[in-house]
């Protein structure tokens, strides 16, 4: 089934960590395989922040394997040295749980997608965003689990997409689990409710022109199908309008730039969502019950119609 | 499966565009015989005090154990309930099978007001998808917008939103009636079997698709027509019913009906699978 949520302050800063821990929280009977936060967050800007990943979290219908935390050591020494072979500086690290870091990076980028090629080379490392300001951080477990084990109830910022994730069409794992990066592109991130079925056919394409996908989650096409659009010179919502027909099946989905937010439902509407929009602030998710619980006051939501895409800047 | 067959003369259901064919063989009327009313007993019913009023605050409830106190008060004879503070909660109001004034003070979530026959509701707010789903009669009256599924297989009873709802609104009805003052979504009226939609807004692509009977006026842009959805004439009669109907429903009441567009089954689906493979071609 899934869960999806979503907020963005407009002219102002919020502690979006816990208002989107909440959302999603009201949302986990809708799946709490796994939960996963994108978290635009208030920051000088100067520095990249990477999040990324040395091993797996293993839960039922993973392909993957636990390891050994001495493995994710190695990785993450191997990881250190090719950022120094790349020039880029380690201004801070933290290693929240053995297999899951954050990293500010002190480096002037040329091409991200070398740059995401030469770390991800590394056996067992995926990065899960990679940006100015968007953090990625998902795992195993309900909302609140995730966001006490990686203190996100502190996240201070403009705007912030998450995910309840129930498994259907791949594994329990954090690979599989939302939100998606839109790999090449910094602070780009998609949340996805519902079913691709030409997943496979529009994978193979976008794989022959170069994109990448890390997980054989259906969801990943989303976002890897609006990176690719935005290469060749779309715009965002450009991308997304083009999503409606590229994409088949049932699908609403959010993506998150660094400072946008927007959502798009299917011709069919087949997948629910209930908008709320203000001067200030515009927040939406799969049920109702989730924007209560940042506005608990009695106000005015509305389900967005078939084929309708719409982007709000912070 | 009931036999089915059309006849030229009509009977009142008729006449009202609620159906064009005649149900012939088993009938629920047997089971309802009139002149067995007395010995009727229906499960679940109170008898009820409207003056009798009281207020529930649900909000540090769950859906079933407000649906428990619900019922509580009406057993005590209660018959205007005030719900306060449903904040979106699912599956509020459910099982209603009593004459009853409810109203709620808020918003519903999803499936709220499901698989009532009788109360009088008012809910001061938005619902969430399914709401009022198999209603069997009564009034259910939604003050702002309301989701998809929207009188998702009612039998009767009137359905009102004065604002937009989602897609598939009256899916799969067999019965009542759907008023919605705003716009309504995609697969308007998709497979319903009987009754009437009037929407006096715009309504989305694949109106009244794979309909197979009842009756579907719009008043704006249709996005576009579903399998076997097709325009039929506006009839003086059918014009005095709207305007009947929109003033009972104290919605659109200086609303120009002459101007509606009513849509009905082309009924080239009827008794689809003994179609001849060319036929079904044609019927879709």
């Amino acid at each position: 089934m899934c869960g999806i949520a979503g907020l963005i302050h407009r002219g102002k800063s919020s502690n979006v960590g816990s208002e989107l821990q909440g959302m999603l929280q009201a949302l986990k009977h809708r799946g709490e395989d796994s939960t996963g936060y994108a978290l635009y967050g208030d920051t000088d800007g100067k520095n990249f922040i990477m999040r990324f990943k040395v091993g797996e979290n293993v839960g039922e219908g993973s392909s993957s394997v636990m390891e050994d935390v001495s493995v994710y050591d190695e990785r993450k020494k191997i990881v250190d040295e090719t950022l120094t072979e790349m020039g880029a500086k380690i201004v801070k690290e933290e290693r929240t749980l053995p297999y899951s870091l954050r990293y500010e990076i002190d480096y002037n980028v040329k091409d991200l997608l070398e740059f995401s090629q030469r770390i991800e080379s590394i056996p067992g490392v995926e990065i899960l965003s990679m940006g100015k300001s968007l953090e990625v951080i998902k795992d195993l477990g309900n909302a609140k689990m995730v966001c006490d084990r990686y203190s996100l109830d502190k996240v201070v910022g403009t705007h912030a997409i998450g995910h309840a994730r129930m498994a259907t069409e791949s594994g329990v794992d954090i690979k599989s689990a939302h939100p998606f990066w839109g790999y090449p592109f910094s602070d780009v991130s998609v949340v996805h409710n519902g079913q691709l079925t030409n997943y496979w056919n529009n994978r193979r394409v976008l794989e022959n022109k170069g994109m990448r996908f890390m997980s054989e989650c259906d969801s990943e096409l989303i976002a890897v199908y609006l990176a690719e659009k935005m290469r060749d010179g779309a715009t965002l919502e450009e991308g997304m309008k083009a999503s409606l027909t590229g994409l088949d099946g049932v699908f609403t989905y959010f993506v998150a730039t660094k400072d946008s937010l927007g959502m798009a439902k299917d011709t069919m509407a087949a997948k629910p969502l209930v908008l709320y929009e203000s001067d200030d602030l515009v927040a939406m998710g799969s049920e109702e019950i989730a924007i209560r619980s940042v506005l608990p006051q009695e106000i005015d939501t509305y389900d967005p119609f078939d084929g309708e895409v719409k982007v709000w800047q912070i | 499966m009931a036999n089915l067959k059309t006849v030229t003369k009509k009977s009142k259901a008729q006449s009202m565009g609620m159906h064009t064919e005649v149900l012939t063989g088993r009938t629920q009327q047997k089971f309802f015989n009139p002149d067995e009313a007395e010995n009727f007993y229906y499960f679940g019913t109170y008898d009820v005090d409207f003056n009798k009023r009281t207020d529930l605050d649900v909000k540090d409830m769950t859906a079933p154990e407000a649906n428990k106190e619900i019922d509580n008060l009406m057993s005590q004879g209660y018959g205007t309930i005030v719900i306060k503070n449903p904040q979106g909660k699912h599956s509020l109001g459910v099982g209603i099978l009593n004459k009853l004034n409810l109203i709620f003070e808020g918003s519903l979530g999803y499936f709220g007001m499901g698989s009532c026959d009788g109360p009088i509701v008012r809910i001061n707010g938005r619902v969430g998808w399914s709401c009022a789903e198999n209603l069997m009669a009564g009034k259910v009256v939604i003050e702002k917008n309301a989701g998809s599924c929207f009188g998702a297989a009612i039998r009767g009873g009137d359905l009102i939103c004065k604002g937009s709802v989602g897609a598939r609104t009256g899916i799969d009805m067999k019965g009542g009636t759907i008023i919605i003052g705003g716009d309504a979504g995609a697969f308007t009226g998709f497979m319903m079997q009987r009754g009437r939609i009037i929407i006096l807004g715009d309504v989305g692509i694949n109106l009244g698709d794979s309909m197979y009977d009842g009756t579907i006026f719009v008043g704006g842009e249709i996005g576009s027509y579903g399998s076997d959805a097709v325009d039929a004439e506006l009839t003086s009669s059918d014009q005095d019913w709207l305007k009947r109907k929109l003033k009972v429903a104290e919605i659109g009441e200086n609303f120009d009906v002459s101007k509606m567009k009513k849509i009905v089954a082309g009924k080239k689906l009827w008794n689809y699978d003994n179609l001849e493979p060319t036929e079904k071609k044609g019927a879709i």
